[in-house]
């Protein structure tokens, strides 16, 4: 018994308009603005909460 | 699934599912808006008078850290608010804009953006501030969704009286995170949001009785009648005005404070008063509305009050320092 693969595609599957497109791309800009700020937020609270002691390591 | 002769009808489970694999179509603007930002607004108001009146000192970056963090956790109750409550707001014209009802989110979308925002917000307030605020954020959330929204609402006309703590707790998630603690003074301030929510929202909901009642929520006007509705924003307009000078009159606070909490309890028992004696029917709107926009405006100058209070060295905030 022979099974023939086929890898292409058979249906376009799921094609988005130029509106989903910019849509998503709007979200993903958010979600990335929203990341950068929590990381930035971690950073400041990490220094103002360590305080001079973020000098404070051996050279 | 179905089978009606040659035809396959969907489900509405199903329908569902079948939607989730619909490209979305939600922009920035419906996310923002999912997390009710007019809501959003007073309670970040509340919980910042809540941390500044605090005794002791909280650095900024911490404090901004705390708000934004509230903040976030209120969204996220919202977005979970929404996502539970579409079918009601569908039928309502105040709410059938919502991004949900108008087919911009999906349910699921809003589902897993209220979940991520709540865990986010809690972790973030506990690991970053204090665990306490952390604790009162996360019961909040769980209070507004599960005990409001999802049991409350649906089933007794004493839903915003008793979902009304939800909104209470902000002040004191503030004073949490400034101290560590619960204080007597964060509790004053929990009692007067708690008692200022029924007069607030049944003047409201007197103007949208019939929605209410045709989406099949118990508001009190629906189930009591619009008569035993006045009488109980009078009766909780008459509780919350000596309560909104507690602070003063317990030397919490100072005579600025004291005075500006008298006079807008006075204004607010007086227009209860007149919704009271109003005219059966649509001439009592007007009377409804009035009371229902000076509600707002009565709690935003009795927390600014406070604030100023603080600013001029009241001693709310020392009493216990």
């Amino acid at each position: 018994m022979s099974i023939v693969m086929n890898d292409q595609p058979t249906e376009p599957g799921i094609v988005l308009t130029e509106e989903q497109k910019r849509r998503r791309r709007a979200r993903s800009i958010a979600i990335a603005l929203a990341l950068g700020a929590f990381v930035l937020l971690v950073y400041l609270v990490t220094i103002v909460k360590l305080g001079p002691n973020v000098l404070n390591r051996p050279l | 699934m179905s089978l009606t002769g040659e035809t396959a009808e969907l489900t509405p489970a199903l329908r569902a599912e079948v939607a989730y694999a619909e490209p979305s179509m939600a922009g920035v603007g419906d996310y923002l808006a999912l997390m009710k930002p007019r809501v959003m607004s007073l309670v970040v108001f509340t919980a910042l008078v809540g941390l500044v009146v605090a005794p002791g000192h909280l650095h900024p970056m911490l404090g901004f850290t705390a708000l934004l963090c509230i903040a976030v956790g209120a969204g996220a109750a919202g977005a979970l608010n929404m996502w539970y409550d579409a079918d009601i707001d569908s039928v309502m014209a105040r709410t059938r804009g919502r991004p949900i009802p108008a087919g911009h989110v999906l349910p699921g979308e809003a589902l897993a953006f209220g979940v991520t925002l709540a865990a986010f917000s809690v972790v973030t307030l506990g690991l970053l501030v204090s665990w306490l605020a952390a604790a009162l954020l996360a019961f909040t959330i769980f209070f507004y969704v599960v005990i409001y929204t999802m049991w409350l609402k649906r089933s007794t006309p004493q839903n915003i009286v008793i979902g009304g703590a939800a909104g209470a707790f902000p002040p004191m998630i503030g004073w949490a995170a400034a101290t560590g603690g619960i204080g007597v003074e964060s509790i004053l301030l929990f009692l007067i949001i708690f008692f200022w929510t029924p007069p607030h929202f049944w003047a409201l909901s007197l103007c949208r009785a019939d929605e209410y009642a045709r989406a099949g929520v118990p508001m009190l006007p629906v189930v009591a009648g619009v008569g035993e509705t006045r009488r109980q924003i009078l009766l909780y307009s008459v509780l919350v005005a000596p309560i909104g000078a507690l602070p003063w009159a317990l030397g919490y606070a100072g005579l600025v404070y004291g005075l500006v909490a008298m006079a807008g309890g006075a204004l607010l028992v007086a227009l209860a008063w007149r919704l009271r004696l109003a005219p059966a029917g649509r001439a009592a709107e007007p009377a409804a509305k009035h009371l229902f926009a000076f509600s707002i405006l009565y709690l935003f100058v009795l927390f600014a009050a406070l604030l100023i209070d603080q600013g001029l060295g009241g001693a709310f905030g020392r009493v216990f320092a």
